[in-house]
């Protein structure tokens, strides 16, 4: 018999893995920088967020839980500062091509 | 076929994949980035092989810092790099190279597949001497203890690559400022990063140094995180990086080989050999060394990455 601490670490993880796939399929499909780049940052908030929801549940000590989740809201700001980078080196790059 | 077979086998076969893709990568911007990816892969590869110590040390050093030192080379290169690619060098020079490297690599796989069962190994000898130092990380052990002699001159090393770049400097810009003046937007994502990410990545470099006594860590990837958010602060413009001139500055950099030095010379006259802590002071000798590495490397290693000086001494 599966635990409901298992089957909501099975969800989670799951879903989050989904929305990596989701983003690397977008990251190679997408047309040009600022898409591709809107695709991967929901991989990595959305899909990381949820791996790391799932497996909060088996972190085992509250201090290990905490150490997770920091990882996730650092991943977060970086994340959202470095795309913003990406799209604006993108923006003028493509000013200068004109 | 458990799933960590499979696991391993695709991490095989990415590393071998990405490696192949670095070699035939036109542009030396995006063979760096490669390197980069190819960095972060041999870090879930030695943390696979349970070497978590050794994968700190990939993922900081092997991927972090020698991608930004390549980033930094190939974005210099840009320049010069369409001329360079319009002739290409001669056949014989490229066959030869690629020669070379096969018959290397075919050496390397040849030497580990024929090590012998079990593999020739000071382990058990480096954790059953553990309680010497009063250390329980058997890593840290052999680097501040054992090898105590291969960990200085490594330090010794970086300063020797330093002066190295160093001696790229146009004679007039000699004592000035390395690397060029970032200008600061306090509206930009990059300023409130270097605003936000140091006083974290301070704590976790100096939390890496403390833990490396008993755990995976210690002041060679401490060192390296605090390089790369005193980096981050100076390609934000927060702060100019020092004068190559200044005293403290050097002092900073020749801290740490030189407290190990005088510890060495140290266990000569009070203990049994060069580097030879006193048994009862060893694991707080060791601390201190380690704590001067850790801000040496910081230092070297920040340096090692803003380049050579490109602006006039002011003075």
């Amino acid at each position: 018999m599966i635990s409901a601490a298992d089957l909501f670490t099975v969800v989670a993880v799951s879903l989050g893995a989904f929305f990596f796939m989701a983003g690397t399929v977008g990251l190679l499909r997408f047309p040009d920088a600022l898409t591709r780049l809107h695709a991967l940052t929901k991989a990595d908030n959305l899909g990381l967020g949820l791996v790391v929801l799932g497996l909060l549940p088996r972190a085992g000590s509250l201090l290990a839980a905490l150490k997770l989740a920091s990882i996730w809201l650092l991943v977060l700001l970086i994340g959202a500062a470095v795309s913003q980078m990406i799209a604006k080196a993108a923006r003028n790059g493509d000013k200068d091509d004109d | 076929m458990t799933i960590d077979t499979v696991l391993d086998g695709g991490l095989a076969a990415l590393v071998l994949a990405v490696g192949c893709w670095i070699i035939v990568a036109r542009d030396s911007f995006a063979a760096a980035v490669g390197f980069v990816a190819y960095g972060l892969l041999l870090t879930l590869v030695w943390v696979r092989l349970d070497a978590i110590d050794v994968a700190l040390m990939e993922g900081a050093i092997g991927s972090g810092l020698t991608g930004a030192l390549l980033l930094r080379a190939s974005s210099r290169l840009r320049s010069t790099e369409a001329s360079v690619a319009l002739e290409p060098p001669p056949f014989i020079l490229r066959a030869g190279a690629a020669l070379l490297s096969a018959i290397v690599a075919a050496m390397l796989a040849v030497a580990v597949l024929y090590l012998p069962e079990p593999a020739p190994t000071l382990a058990p000898e480096a954790a059953a001497n553990a309680g010497a130092t009063g250390m329980g990380n058997a890593v840290t052990n052999v680097l501040m203890a054992f090898r105590a002699m291969d960990t200085m001159l490594e330090k010794v090393v970086l300063l020797v690559a330093l002066a190295g770049i160093w001696s790229l400097a146009r004679d007039r810009l000699w004592g000035g400022r390395p690397g060029p003046l970032y200008r600061t937007d306090p509206k930009a994502p990059l300023t409130f990063l270097a605003q936000v990410l140091p006083p974290i990545g301070i704590v976790t470099g100096i939390y890496m140094l403390w833990v490396g006594a008993d755990a995976p860590g210690g002041a060679f990837q401490g060192g390296t995180i605090i390089a790369a958010m005193w980096l981050l602060v100076m390609m934000a413009g927060l702060a100019d990086a020092p004068p190559v001139g200044n005293r403290r500055m050097r002092l900073t950099l020749i801290a740490g080989p030189l407290l190990f030095l005088i510890v060495g010379f140290g266990g000569l006259w009070l203990g049994d050999a060069f580097l030879g802590y006193p048994a009862a002071y060893a694991k707080p000798l060791i601390l201190v060394i380690e704590f001067a590495m850790t801000l040496t490397v910081a230092v070297t290693l920040g340096l090692l990455i803003a380049g050579p000086p490109e602006r006039e001494p002011t003075s």
